[in-house]
């Protein structure tokens, strides 16, 4: 692919995001942070792609991201999340939680994340904790939620939240409930495979795609069933993040340790609204109930019509082959960065979305 | 043992004070020492030490800049081993070109980025140590790229001469850097290097470039201009090798003859000697040794005082006359000094195309396996190598493919690029993985992760379970129960499943309940996996069972498990205690067959108890309790058998 570049970084990558822009521009993202692991000294470092759009180079690719700075990190960094514009919170091998400050690089303890200023973290120890934004402290702490690692966790609604752990189950967690137990549980029948990562679709909460240690790419609906309502053979390893495009949430990409970046792109057969088919996708939503969140989006998803006839799914290569394992991957707008354990980071800028 | 060839360097350990006796132990990389006594007498005591020194051969791997060497390099090796076979290896001979010139790029690469700091930093230490590591890697380019020209292209004579040129051009880059200086002043002509640029040009080859310099010349004194026109139609007319076009060597040999015999009328006709600087380039151009002899200065090095005297006296050189040319241009430059650097001696062996004297050389002068180890395993895909076999068993590509992979290991980071090369090491790289892998620190789950899914990837079964074992371990001891059972079924560990379903087990029976039900009630398949797993499963199946009230099942459930065997005996007494309730009830649930099956299990385990010699710390508590228990459980059975007998024996209308 023409298009993507490696950059060596002299670390391996365990996460890299995009910071964010704002809704009003259509710019599209600049700046992404990384983060190391495995390393004695680990940081995260804030990296430039320069302007897009300013010169009219061949398709707008400029050259190599730059370095604009970086601090030392306490541990491998297991995750990274943009909280603001200059804001990251990261969460370390040592079970700590800190947030950096961009151009200032100082730490401050406080914790946040995307809808609400609450940040929930999980481990290898099975707990859930929730911290809030500006207050020090903890606000609640779930002990013992699980008796395997948890390995990710995303929110779906303020108060829910949806963790995958380590004996392959997803485990709902409503907030407004004192009670320490999952209010639901879906797992795989069959082999229990550790799930690494699960995201929600951006649109329609009930939607969650999950990503587990066979390479499987499992798309559930939470709102029936106990049970995925599809499966594809992704990787051939694990397969360690999954991302809906937060614009464009027909579009998919997956990463995994065997080296690949797989773009998932499904199509639904038309452009009707899918109330006017007739009775062709026989599970979902009674649509009455269902108030499209706005405009007009297809109120079903196309990811799950069931038929494979119906709805195409196709998958992409971003990556040229054998690189070892991409540990991350994050995409905003037409721009896909991804950070691999061969110590090299991609930026595609000409993601077709 | 062997004779050495060169004498071992010294290292002092600063820290160590002087006089004091040092143990050491080798480790894979490095060595530690460590202060000592001598005699490890009785009575004594010498001041301790708390110091440990490590003394580190390869300070390299730890460079973060060289480091993006090692995996770009990394990613062209596996490329290069993934070359499909079927081409014979003539016609791959332009694949092989471009990866020898991939590889050639990033060593550039990663010096002028080392270039860049050593320039831009303050500390005068990183400075010098950053100075070196750009002039090694100047010099490991250097020799790639001879070793390109000569071994992996094998240019024959004609175009051998051109790619010397190239080759020279290439690491002489000062002269591009005098001439933009002598041009942008405001009189080029007259400026102090302008000469210098101009005989540069020459030696080099640069005839185009030294006409323009040299008409610059030619406008400020016009007067002597038939003698610049003359020159400059000698440098014009020089002949070169076109490898592309229809010319023969031999063709080409003539047309270079008739050149160079008229450059030397010129000089017999003593055309130039009213100008001693173009006197100078005439000499250089009939290839006078002598004048060449003189500009050292401008030459630099002796091998491209080699490639100037082959270009002006003997452009069609074979390539196995090379090494007459070099040896006594070396000598003739060299007169001054006395010994040869490490960096000659290498080049000479390139030239007398002794491939393994070059790596022999490369490898005692560097300190690190990268250089040697990826140029030979170039040469071998060309089939350059000769099957030279090491006393060490395996063959020479081989073995410094595994020396490199052994330090890379050594590293906290890079272990994970060693692997691959390992794989590429048909004859003994699998039991060096073997032996490495298990030695990586794990410190996360996911790093564990990883290294698993590289043994799992190459069938090492006793790796996969050893590391499981360890992290099941580690989750034991933390009280992650689940997480233990994850590790053990990914490990098909039957005996350790075995071992956590007991914790379980006892969990239990101490706390009269279960802990961790989500992952006990969806064990699934793995349940399978031991005994005592299943026992546990098929044990929490009846808890839930009796919850639901659903009690006909919760029995017989019950009794398979004691009659099947499935649960071991130490927990009858437990499973036929939870039997009570069921036997109390007003219903009857046990049916007089399973009252029967029931007594039986009461009677092998009375017996086998009584047989068992009371423990002598047992108190009379305990035994009161359990005689309680049996004697309430006969009641219940017996009672239960009566109702159920009778209760069959009805005949419902």
């Amino acid at each position: 692919m023409e298009s993507v570049n490696a950059k060596y970084v002299s670390q391996k990558i365990s996460k890299t995001r995009w910071r964010p822009v704002s809704h009003s521009t259509l710019q599209q993202p600049d700046i992404f942070a990384t983060g190391s692991w495995d390393n004695e000294d680990n940081k995260i470092s804030f990296w430039s792609i320069g302007n897009p759009g300013s010169s009219s180079l061949d398709d707008g690719f400029e050259g190599d991201p730059q370095l604009l700075c970086e601090h030392k990190h306490d541990g491998d960094v297991l995750d990274l999340q943009f909280l603001d514009q200059d804001k990251i919170v990261t969460t370390s091998s040592t079970g700590a939680v800190t947030i950096f400050r961009h151009h200032q690089n100082s730490q401050t303890i406080s914790v946040s994340q995307r809808c609400s200023p609450e940040i929930v973290t999980v481990g290898e120890d099975g707990r859930i904790v929730v911290f809030r934004a500006d207050q020090e402290g903890v606000v609640r702490v779930i002990e013992n939620a699980d008796s395997s690692t948890i390995h990710a966790v995303t929110y779906l609604r303020t108060t829910e939240i949806l963790t995958v752990n380590s004996i392959g189950q997803l485990k709902l967690w409503d907030f407004r409930q004192q009670s320490n137990s999952p209010s639901q549980i879906l797992s795989l029948s069959g082999d229990r495979v550790p799930l690494h990562c699960v995201d929600r679709h951006p649109n329609q909460q009930h939607i969650v795609a999950t990503g587990g240690q066979d390479g499987m790419l499992c798309v559930w609906d939470i709102r029936q069933g106990s049970a995925p309502f599809s499966l594809m053979e992704a990787h051939s390893a694990e397969m360690w993040e999954v991302h809906f495009h937060p614009s464009n949430p027909d579009h998919l990409f997956t990463c995994s340790e065997d080296g690949s970046l797989l773009h998932w792109e499904t199509s639904a057969q038309s452009d009707m609204p899918s109330f006017l088919q007739g009775g062709r996708n026989n599970s979902m939503i009674s649509r009455s109930a269902m108030a499209p969140a706005g405009g007009n989006q297809s109120l079903i998803s196309a990811w799950l019509s069931g038929d494979s006839s119906k709805g195409r799914v196709e998958t992409t290569h971003m990556l040229p082959s054998q690189t070892l394992s991409v540990n991350s991957l994050d995409v905003l707008g037409q721009c896909l960065v991804c950070g691999t354990d061969g110590e090299a980071i991609f930026v595609n800028r000409q993601v077709p979305v | 043992m062997e004779e050495l060839d060169v004498e071992p360097a010294i290292t002092n350990i600063p820290a160590a004070s002087d006089g004091k006796h040092l143990g050491f132990a080798w480790g894979p990389g490095d060595i530690l020492a460590y202060e000592t006594l001598y005699k490890a007498s009785s009575g004594a005591k010498g001041s301790g030490c708390s110091f440990i020194h490590e003394v580190r051969k390869d300070e390299d791997i730890y460079s973060p800049i060289l480091r993006k060497l090692f995996n770009e390099s990394h990613h062209i090796f596996v490329g290069l081993q993934t070359i499909k076979e079927d081409l014979p290896s003539k016609n791959k001979k332009p694949q092989f070109v471009s990866i020898s010139k991939n590889y050639r790029s990033v060593i550039r690469a990663c010096m002028e980025e080392l270039q860049q700091v050593a320039v831009s930093t303050k500390d005068a230490k990183v400075a010098m140590q950053y100075g070196n590591q750009v002039s090694i890697l100047l010099a490991i380019e250097l020799i790639w790229n001879l070793a390109e020209v000569l071994f992996i292209d094998s240019a024959p004579a004609g175009s051998l001469l051109l790619h010397l040129l190239d080759w020279v051009r290439l690491h002489k880059a000062d002269v591009d850097e005098k001439a933009t200086e002598v041009l942008q002043s405001e009189s080029p002509a007259e400026h102090k290097d302008y000469w210098d640029v101009v005989l540069s040009y020459v030696m080099q080859g640069r005839l185009e470039e030294s006409r323009q310099m040299l008409v610059k010349q030619a406008t400020l004194h016009p007067a002597p201009r038939s003698m610049y026109k003359l020159m400059d139609t000698l440098l014009s007319k020089m002949p070169f090798y076109n490898p592309g076009g229809n010319q023969t060597l031999t063709e080409y040999d003539v047309k270079w003859r008739h050149w160079h015999e008229e450059v030397d009328r010129c000089l017999q006709d003593n055309s130039f000697a009213s100008n001693k600087h173009l006197e100078i380039i005439c000499r250089i151009l009939v290839g006078d040794e002598d004048t060449l002899l003189e500009h050292k200065e401008l030459l630099g090095t002796w091998y491209h005082f080699l490639v100037t005297r082959l270009l002006f006296s003997h452009p069609t050189v074979q390539p196995t006359e090379l090494h007459y040319y070099a040896q006594s241009c070396m000598t003739m430059f060299l007169d001054s000094r006395s010994v040869p650097e490490p960096l000659d001696n290498i080049l000479l062996a390139a030239f007398e195309f002794d491939i393994h004297q070059v790596i022999k050389e490369c490898s005692i002068a560097l300190n690190n396996w990268w250089f040697v180890a990826h140029l030979t395993d170039l040469l071998d895909h060309c089939k350059l190598l000769q099957s030279h076999n090491v006393h060490f068993g395996s063959n020479l590509r081989e073995f410094l493919l595994l020396e490199y992979a052994s330090g890379l290991f050594t590293h906290h980071s890079l272990w994970q690029l060693a692997v691959d090369y390992f794989d590429h090491c048909p004859d003994l790289g699998r039991v060096y993985l073997e032996l490495q892998i298990e030695r990586v620190p794990l410190n996360t789950e996911r790093k564990a992760l990883k290294v698993l899914r590289i043994c799992e990837q190459r069938q090492m079964s006793e790796q996969v379970r050893s590391i499981c074992k360890i992290m099941a371990m580690r989750a034991l001891k933390n009280n992650r129960l689940g997480s233990a059972l994850s590790w053990s079924i990914r490990a098909k560990d039957a005996a350790f499943a075995t071992l956590i379903s007991e914790r379980f087990l006892q969990d239990y029976c101490a706390r009269g309940t279960f802990s961790d039900l989500d992952l006990i009630d969806n064990l699934g398949p793995a349940m399978l996996l031991s005994d005592r797993l299943t026992f546990l499963g098929k044990y929490r199946e009846f808890h839930r069972l009796y919850g639901e009230k659903r009690f006909g099942e919760a029995a017989k459930l019950l009794l398979s498990l004691m009659t099947a065997k499935i649960a071991p005996r130490s927990f009858w007494m437990t499973l036929l205690t939870d039997a009570l309730p069921l036997l109390e009830q007003k219903e009857v649930i046990f049916s007089a067959g399973q009252t029967y099956e029931l007594m039986f299990c009461l009677e092998e385990l009375t017996s086998s108890l009584s047989s068992v010699a009371p423990a002598t710390d047992g108190t009379m508590q305990d035994e009161d309790i359990e005689q309680t228990k049996v004697e309430l459980l006969r009641l219940a059975l017996a009672r239960n058998l009566a109702m159920a007998i009778v209760k069959e024996g009805t005949v419902s209308t």
